[in-house]
């Protein structure tokens, strides 16, 4: 693998507002690269500079080596799909993924050719006559994509490709995309504001904060170890709470909302600290209901103030002294409705140690 | 089934003014017209009569058809000169001034004279085209030319230039409508696509603006058509338009019949034009997806 772009200290002022304070970031060619964040993150600013729309206050973009800070989008071998598609109304869908190689110096005989085999990638083949406005959304954004493909960029952009699609067709989308990222091998870097949809898609995520990288990583080692709680908050649910460390008997304690629990994390020595975050997912907790007696494990004592059905699985959320800590279980063969606890039930929440992450309070940890 | 009439009564009832307003004082004047083109003129005034007299004399007599070609190239002029100022301007709002509040502005300048009574906009440029005119008197001052100069006024170049003055807003509103709508995300794929910002103008911009350019050109065109201010303020002698050939004979020539045949010549001309342009429309029209 070789790196195709490298982005350098860029910065994107809009007068008093900045949109992108200082990005640095290497893209590996033919990954998939997720530039993920809330809105007014400034994911987009980043890939609109990518794409040549934006141009940045400063820093460099390299393009395979060479510098396209400067150049027009016309002449960088990037290619964006739209937000909104941008499917010119005035030409058939044929006409619509053959514009980018009339410029190109591409022999007409050959752009037919090109066009039709394009359109069979994204199993439009007997569109190609048609007018974009006969075509359903999924269909358009398959248009999108092969129009921004056929001249074969470095790069390909993609500004949030699926938000305009309905829950179905975007889960259907999202495994398309990926098998067209498998087949054509090239690099893709796509803007998302939702979490689920870059830790299916990506093999990186970038995930992004008032105009910063906030952490890189795989969207496993994304999940199972936030750089720190903004991550951690932003991708998946985690229960956060602040407490300072103390240690007795060669074991550590934190303090959640007012009740001891043993953490065991290679990054927490018996030192006693000052207070910091330590937070632990829905899922790795378990719910065990109070039957007079207080069972084994580490252990916080709660209410049960509601629990909510996703299909695959009871999200149930506890109270604990003025928090709230949620509990996922699955709803596989093993679970018991009987022995479920209902609302209002006196109920234990059971963490591993190892389970518990320690945070830095804020930013970079 | 029971509202269902109601809702037809309703709408009946909100449609029945316009009809009313539409039938009283379009159809029957136009049915009027009709009928009076088949009279025929017997001095001192005219009589009731079914003959095709008035229709052949449009045809035959040479002075007519000059007038009418003569009226056509001139509103061609406008709308063309229109065009060629409209757009520009109309672009350059959309696409380049930023600021909302400048741009309001801008807009509005060339909006605003539509509420400014006609007559005194096109009596503007004899003031500023006459011998004692601002032309004059800046060319003279300047040494440019040593005595006022009438060659500016009375003429077909003269009309053009007011009737441009007076029709642009039509040129300028249909066109900076039809920009406005353009995503700009259209013009960024083009560029993104590989093609400058000259290409995008001609493969994108152009054409998707093209249904604003019919309807400004139909506007300018048909309103300087039946234009006759202009002609009689600024025209001169060659400059007589077909509205006041058609002016004359119901007036000082006391031959209505003519003039109503003319006036329905003047009629099916226009109609065709708005036929026309509807349809190019419907080829134009793209639907943004």
């Amino acid at each position: 693998m070789s790196e195709v772009i490298r982005i350098e200290n860029l910065r994107k002022e809009f007068g008093d507002v900045i949109g992108v304070a200082d990005v640095s970031l290497s893209i590996e060619r033919g990954e998939y690269v997720t530039l993920l964040g809330p809105s007014g993150c400034g994911k987009s600013t980043l890939l609109r500079m990518i794409g040549g729309f934006e141009a940045p206050t400063s820093g460099t973009i390299w393009l395979d080596g060479e510098d396209v800070t400067d150049l027009p989008p016309n002449q960088r071998a990037v290619n964006m799909v739209f937000q909104d598609y941008a499917l010119f109304p005035h030409m058939t869908v044929g006409q619509n993924v053959g514009y980018g190689l009339r410029v190109s110096g591409t022999p007409r005989a050959e752009i037919k050719p090109r066009v039709a085999e394009t359109l069979s990638l994204v199993g439009l083949t007997d569109k190609a006559d048609t007018s974009p406005a006969e075509l359903s959304g999924g269909q358009r954004q398959r248009v999108a994509l092969a129009r921004a493909i056929v001249r074969h960029p470095k790069v390909l952009l993609l500004d949030e490709p699926l938000s305009a699609l309905d829950a179905n067709l975007r889960e259907q989308m999202q495994v398309e995309l990926r098998n067209l990222h498998n087949k054509v091998g090239l690099t893709f870097i796509m803007v998302t504001h939702d979490q689920s949809e870059a830790l299916v898609m990506s093999d990186r995520v970038v995930v992004m904060r008032d105009g910063r990288v906030s952490q890189t990583g795989d969207p496993v080692s994304l999940y199972d170890a936030p750089a720190n709680s903004y991550v951690a908050d932003f991708i998946g649910a985690t229960n956060l709470f602040a407490s300072p460390v103390k240690a007795s008997n060669g074991k550590i304690f934190v303090s959640c909302f007012g009740q001891e629990l043993e953490i065991d994390h290679p990054a927490v020595d018996g030192v006693p600290a000052a207070e910091r975050l330590f937070g632990f997912r829905p899922e790795k907790a378990r719910l065990v209901r109070a039957n007079g007696s207080v069972p084994q494990g580490n252990l916080l004592k709660g209410r049960l103030e509601n629990v909510l059905y996703h299909g695959a699985m009871i999200r149930s959320v506890v109270v604990v002294g003025e928090g709230r800590i949620l509990v996922d279980t699955l709803l596989d063969d093993t679970f018991d409705p009987a022995r479920h606890a209902g609302t209002g039930d006196e109920v234990f929440v059971d963490i591993d140690p190892h389970k518990i992450m320690p945070f830095a309070r804020d930013g970079a940890s | 089934m029971r509202l269902a009439t109601r809702n037809r009564l309703s709408s009946g009832g909100v449609l029945s003014l316009p009809l009313v307003w539409t039938f009283l004082f379009l159809f029957i004047p136009y049915a009027i017209l009709f009928i009076y083109s088949f009279w025929e003129k017997k001095f001192p005034t005219f009589v009731p009569a079914f003959q095709f007299g008035n229709y052949l004399e449009l045809m035959v007599d040479p002075q007519y058809v000059r007038v009418l070609l003569r009226t056509i190239k001139i509103a061609g002029l406008v709308s063309l000169l229109s065009l060629l100022l409209a757009y520009p301007y109309a672009y350059f709002l959309v696409h380049k001034v930023k600021r909302p509040g400048v741009k309001l502005v801008l807009y509005m300048a060339v909006v605003l004279p539509l509420w400014v009574s006609y007559l005194l906009r096109a009596y503007t440029w004899k003031t500023i085209l006459g011998t004692q005119g601002i032309l004059n008197s800046f060319l003279v001052s300047t040494g440019i030319l040593s005595e006022p100069s009438s060659v500016f006024l009375y003429n077909q170049t003269a009309m053009v230039v007011t009737l441009t003055y007076v029709f642009i807003p039509f040129m300028v509103m249909p066109i900076y409508a039809a920009l406005e709508k353009i995503p700009g995300s259209l013009t960024e794929a083009s560029r993104d696509l590989g093609m400058s910002a000259i290409q995008t103008f001609v493969r994108v911009t152009l054409p998707l603006s093209m249904p604003g350019v019919i309807a400004g050109f139909t506007m300018t065109f048909c309103l300087s058509f039946g234009d006759f201010i202009a002609p009689f303020l600024v025209g001169g002698p060659d400059g007589m338009m077909i509205a006041n050939v058609i002016a004359t004979q119901f007036g000082a020539a006391l031959n209505w019949p003519l003039g109503s045949a003319l006036a329905l010549v003047m009629l099916v001309i226009v109609l065709t034009i708005i036929t026309l342009s509807d349809r190019l429309q419907g080829v134009g029209r793209g639907k943004y997806a």
